[in-house]
C-alpha cells in the first residue's frame, strides 16, 4: 500500500514540477526543453517500479525496471552478440544494399518517363503493403542466418527510399532547369550540380524512414527462423521461457540501436543539407 | 571605310504560337528587330506582350514557330551551346548549398575552365558587382539586392558578349533598384557588352537604354522602337531633364496605343 | 487510360520476370523428382547436381521446364499457382472452413480494425491534449517522436503471451499491438495538423475574441484534416503489420498464422497466397481511407 501511495505522491510532485518548468520563463531554453521529457520519463520508470512492487506483480507479467537493468548489466555478452547478429550483420547490410539499389533505380526511373509513369504508382502501392510478410519466403530462400534477414530488410527499405528519391529528383524549379540550359549543361552535369543537391532533403527523409524499417525487418524475420542468436530469436525464445526481464533487456537494446541509428543519419543530414530552410537555425 | 558591322541579334518575321488547353495563343507575331554590338536594348510592355518570350527565344529556351532569328550569326540553339550569352532571371536563383563564390563558379565548372582560371574570374566579377569579400557567404545570408548582384556576376563570369536580363530588378525596392541601375550602366560602359533588358518600368527603360522596344499584347508584337538620344554617361539626375521626360512620354504613348481600346 | 498503360506494362514485365525465374528457382528439386520417376537427367549424379549452377541445369534439362511450374512445394510458385490457390481458398471454400483465406483474413482484419480504432482514437485525444497543454507538449511529445525511430513491434510476442497469462486471448492481444503501432503516427501527424494554421489565421480569431474551443472547432480541427488522413493511412498499414506479427505466436488462425504454419511445413503456395491476401487487404484498407479522405476534403472544399 505504501508503495502505491508513494507512486501517487511522486507522480503528483514531478508533474507539478514539470508544469512549473513548462510554463516558466526559461521553458524554451535548450536545457529545460531537454529536462522536461527526461523528468517525465524518469517519473514513469519510478511509478512502474513502485506499482510492480506494491501490487506484487509477478515477474512473468511485468518485471520492474530495476530487474531489467540488472539483467541488462549481467547479460551484456549475450546482448552484444545478438546486437551484432541482428543489427550489424542483418539490418545494416540490408539497409546499405536496399538504399543503394533504390537510389540507383530512382535515377534510372527518373531518366525514362515511361518507367516513371509505370513504376512509381507500383512503388507507392508496395510501400503501403505488409512487406514484412515476405520474411518466411526469404528465410526459405536464403537460409536461417543473417543473409535472409538482410534480404527482408532490402525489400522493406527499397520502396520508401525509391519513392522519396524520385520525388526529390523532380523538385527542381523551371528557372533552375532553364539556368542549366543556358549554360548548355549536359544531363550528368545537371544531375550532379543541380538535381542531386536539391533532392538531398528527400533522400535523407527516405534514409531516416528506412532506419526504423531495417530494424523491424531484421527482428521480425528472426521470428520465422534463425540460428540460436539474434535479437528477434532471443525475444521469441525468452518469451517462451517466460524470462521477461531478458525480453525487456533486448527491447532496450532495440530502442537504443534504433534511436542511435536514426540520430546518426539525422546528424549526417544536418551536415549535408545545412542550407535547407528546415535546417537553418 | 569598312562595311557596317552585321547585327549581333537579328529577328525577321518571327512568330511563336503556344498550343494551350484553350486553343492556340499567339505569343509573338511578325517580330522584326536588329540589335547591334554594344547596344543596351530595353523591352517594355504590359504582361502578355511577349517581351519575356522574345528574350527566351533569343536564348534558345523557346522554339519560334515561324520566321528567322540569328544570334552572333548562328541559330539561337547553336549560340546557346557556344555559350554566347549570360542570362539573368527575375529571381536570383542562387543555389543555397553553394557559397556566393561557388555559385559564380558553377557555369565555369560546367564549361570546363581550369581551377586557377575559375578563381581569378570569380575574383574579377565579384569586384565588378561590388561584392568583393562576400564570396564565402551563403546566398541566404545576403540581402535580396546583393543576391541579384551575385546572379549578375554569375552571368558575367564566362565572358559572353551578350547579357540577357529578364526583369532582374523587378522584385527589389525602388532605392535598391536605382542603385543597381547605376551600377549596371557603369558595368556596361566598362565591359561594352550587348544587353537585352526586359522591364515594365518606364523610367528604368529610359534611364538604361540606347534603344527602347515598346511591345503590345494579343498578339505579342513590337509597336514602336525608340532610339534614345541621351548621352552614354548618365547620372541619376538625368531623369529630371526635359529630354528624358520627352522620351518617357513617347514610350507611354506607345504603350497606350498598343493597348488599343481595352484600357 | 493513358495513365494506366505504363502501369500495366510494368506489372506485365514483373509477371514475365516472375515466370522466367520459376524454372531457375525450382530446377533442382524438379530434376531430382523426375529422376526418381525414371527420367534421364543431366548430370545424373546427385552429387554433381548439388554443385551445378541453376542456369546450367535449366539449359541441360530443358524438358523439365514445364514440370517446374507444377511443383507441389516449389521454392518459387508460379503466379498461376498462387492465383489458383487464392481462388480455391477464398471463393471455392466455405468461409467457415479453417482452410479458407476469408476466414483467416477476417480474423486478421477484425484485429486490425479494432486496434486501429483504439490507437487512432487515443492518438487524436492525446494530440488534442498536447496542443492545448504546454506541459503535455513538453513532456510527452519528444517521446512520441522518439518512438517513431525504434522498432516497438519487438514488444509484440511478449504482449500476446503476457495477456494470455492473465486470461486475455483471441482478438484483444492482437488489437493491443495494432493499437500501439497505429497510435504514435496519429499523435505526431495530428499534432502537426492542429498546429498547421498560420499566425494570421489565429490572429484573426483573436480579433473576434474567440474562445479556445471555438478556435479548435472552427480552425484547428478543419485545418488538421489533411494531416490526419495522411497519418491514418500510415497507421492502418502499421496496424495490419501489428496484427500479422501478433498472430505468429498463437494458434488462433489469421494470415500471420497461415504464413508461419506454411513456413513450418514448406507449404510455399500457402505462404504466397496468405501474403497476397494480406497485400490485397492492406491495399483495400488504405484505398478505403483515401476514398473517405477525398470525400471529406471535397466537402470541406480543400480538394
Amino acid at each position: 500500500m505504501i508503495y502505491l501511495v508513494a507512486a501517487l505522491a511522486i507522480w503528483l510532485a514531478l508533474w507539478a514540477l514539470n508544469t512549473k518548468l513548462a510554463n516558466g520563463r526559461k521553458a524554451d531554453t535548450r536545457a529545460v526543453s531537454l529536462a522536461i521529457p527526461l523528468i517525465f520519463g524518469a517519473t514513469l520508470l519510478i511509478i512502474w517500479e513502485l506499482i510492480v512492487r506494491g501490487l506484487n506483480v509477478p515477474l512473468v507479467i511485468l518485471p520492474p525496471p530495476s530487474v531489467i537493468a540488472q539483467t541488462f548489466a549481467s547479460e551484456t555478452a549475450i546482448l552484444w552478440a545478438d546486437f551484432v547478429q541482428t543489427f550489424i550483420k542483418g539490418a545494416l547490410t540490408g539497409y546499405a544494399l536496399g538504399c543503394a539499389a533504390a537510389f540507383l533505380t530512382a535515377i534510372l526511373v527518373d531518366r525514362y518517363a515511361l518507367l516513371k509513369a509505370g513504376l512509381l504508382p507500383v512503388g507507392n502501392f508496395m510501400a503501403a503493403l505488409p512487406i514484412v510478410g515476405t520474411a518466411p519466403i526469404l528465410v526459405m530462400w536464403f537460409g536461417f542466418d543473417w543473409h535472409s534477414k538482410a534480404a527482408v530488410v532490402v525489400v522493406m527499405v527499397f520502396f520508401p527510399m525509391l519513392i522519396n528519391t524520385v520525388a526529390g529528383l523532380s523538385e527542381t524549379t523551371a528557372m533552375q532547369r532553364d539556368l542549366m540550359r543556358t549554360y548548355g549543361a549536359s544531363y550528368t552535369q545537371t544531375l550532379a550540380k543541380l538535381r542531386l543537391p536539391v533532392a538531398m532533403p528527400f533522400i535523407f527523409n527516405g534514409l531516416k524512414i528506412s532506419t526504423t524499417l531495417a530494424l523491424v525487418g531484421a527482428i521480425v524475420a528472426e521470428f520465422f527462423g534463425s540460428p540460436t542468436l539474434g535479437m528477434g530469436f532471443r525475444i521469441s525464445t525468452s518469451v517462451g521461457q517466460l524470462a521477461l526481464d531478458m525480453v525487456w533487456a533486448e527491447i532496450v537494446v532495440a530502442a537504443l540501436a534504433g534511436s542511435a541509428f536514426y540520430g546518426i543519419i539525422a546528424a549526417i543530414e544536418k551536415g549535408v543539407t545545412f542550407w535547407h530552410p528546415s535546417q537553418r537555425t | 571605310m569598312a562595311a557596317p558591322p552585321s547585327p549581333v541579334i537579328s529577328a525577321n518575321a518571327l512568330d511563336l504560337t503556344f498550343q494551350t488547353g484553350d486553343g492556340p495563343v499567339q505569343a509573338l507575331k511578325d517580330v522584326a528587330l536588329e540589335i547591334d554590338k554594344g547596344d543596351f536594348v530595353s523591352f517594355i510592355g504590359p504582361s502578355g506582350c511577349g517581351k519575356t518570350t522574345f528574350l527566351r527565344c533569343i536564348a534558345g529556351l523557346e522554339q519560334p514557330t515561324g520566321g528567322t532569328l540569328s544570334v552572333n550569326g548562328m541559330t539561337p540553339d547553336a549560340a546557346r551551346r557556344a555559350r554566347a550569352y549570360g542570362y539573368v532571371f527575375q529571381a536570383a536563383g542562387l543555389y543555397p548549398w553553394r557559397t556566393i563564390a561557388k555559385n559564380i563558379t558553377l557555369p565555369l565548372e560546367i564549361m570546363g575552365y581550369t581551377k586557377s582560371d575559375q578563381a581569378a574570374r570569380v575574383e574579377r566579377v565579384l569586384e565588378l558587382v561590388e561584392l568583393s569579400g562576400f564570396g564565402g557567404k551563403y546566398p541566404w545570408q545576403l540581402s535580396g539586392g546583393m543576391q541579384q548582384r551575385a546572379s549578375i556576376a554569375r552571368a558575367l563570369a564566362f565572358d559572353a558578349d551578350i547579357l540577357l536580363m529578364d526583369e532582374p530588378f523587378g522584385a527589389l525596392d525602388e532605392i535598391v533598384r536605382d542603385h543597381l541601375n547605376e551600377q549596371l550602366l557603369a558595368l556596361w560602359a566598362r565591359t561594352e557588352k550587348t544587353i537585352c533588358f526586359v522591364t515594365h518600368s518606364i523610367p528604368e527603360a529610359v534611364y538604361l537604354s540606347t534603344k527602347i522596344v515598346v511591345m503590345s499584347p494579343r498578339p505579342g508584337r513590337i509597336s514602336d522602337v525608340i532610339e534614345s538620344p541621351l548621352p552614354k554617361d548618365r547620372p541619376l539626375d538625368i531623369r529630371d531633364s526635359a529630354e528624358f521626360i520627352d522620351i518617357a512620354h513617347r514610350v507611354r504613348d506607345g504603350l497606350r496605343a498598343g493597348h488599343g481600346d481595352d484600357v | 487510360m493513358r495513365k494506366l498503360a505504363p502501369i500495366l506494362m510494368v506489372i506485365a514485365a514483373l509477371l514475365a520476370l516472375w515466370y522466367a525465374a520459376v524454372p531457375v528457382m525450382n530446377i533442382k528439386e524438379t530434376v531430382t523428382q523426375l529422376e526418381r520417376g525414371g527420367a534421364q537427367v543431366v548430370p545424373s549424379s546427385a552429387q554433381e547436381r548439388r554443385d551445378a549452377g541453376h542456369f546450367g541445369l535449366v539449359a541441360k534439362n530443358s524438358f523439365a521446364i514445364p514440370a517446374t511450374y507444377a511443383q507441389e512445394r516449389p521454392r518459387l510458385p508460379a503466379p498461376h499457382q498462387v492465383a489458383a490457390e487464392l481462388w480455391d481458398s477464398t471463393i471455392a471454400k466455405k468461409i467457415t472452413s479453417k482452410r479458407s483465406l476469408v476466414y483467416h483474413g477476417w480474423i486478421t482484419l477484425s484485429a486490425t480494425l479494432m486496434g486501429f480504432a483504439i490507437g487512432a482514437g487515443l492518438g487524436i485525444l492525446l494530440a488534442v491534449g498536447i496542443v492545448h497543454s504546454k506541459v503535455m507538449d513538453k513532456s510527452v511529445m519528444p517521446w512520441a517522436i522518439v518512438s517513431q525511430t525504434i522498432p516497438i513491434i519487438a514488444l509484440a510476442p511478449m504482449i500476446v503471451v503476457v495477456l494470455y497469462s492473465i486470461g486475455l486471448q483471441g482478438l484483444f492481444p492482437k488489437a493491443v499491438i495494432s493499437a500501439y503501432l497505429s497510435f504514435f503516427p496519429v499523435v505526431v501527424g495530428m499534432v502537426k495538423g492542429l498546429r498547421s494554421p498560420e499566425r494570421a489565421q489565429l490572429d484573426l480569431l483573436k480579433t473576434y475574441n474567440a474562445s479556445a474551443s471555438q478556435g479548435f472547432w472552427k480552425l484547428r480541427l478543419p485545418a488538421s484534416m489533411p494531416y490526419l488522413f495522411a497519418s491514418l493511412k500510415i497507421a492502418i498499414a502499421a496496424a495490419m503489420v501489428g496484427a500479422i506479427v501478433g498472430e505468429l505466436p498463437v494458434q488462433g488462425g489469421g494470415l500471420g498464422n497461415r504464413m508461419l504454419t506454411g513456413s513450418y511445413y514448406g507449404q510455399t503456395i500457402q505462404i504466397w497466397s496468405a501474403l497476397f491476401a494480406a497485400a490485397i487487404l492492406a491495399a483495400s484498407l488504405v484505398a478505403l481511407i483515401s476514398a473517405i479522405q477525398r470525400g471529406t476534403l471535397k466537402r470541406m472544399g480543400l480538394a
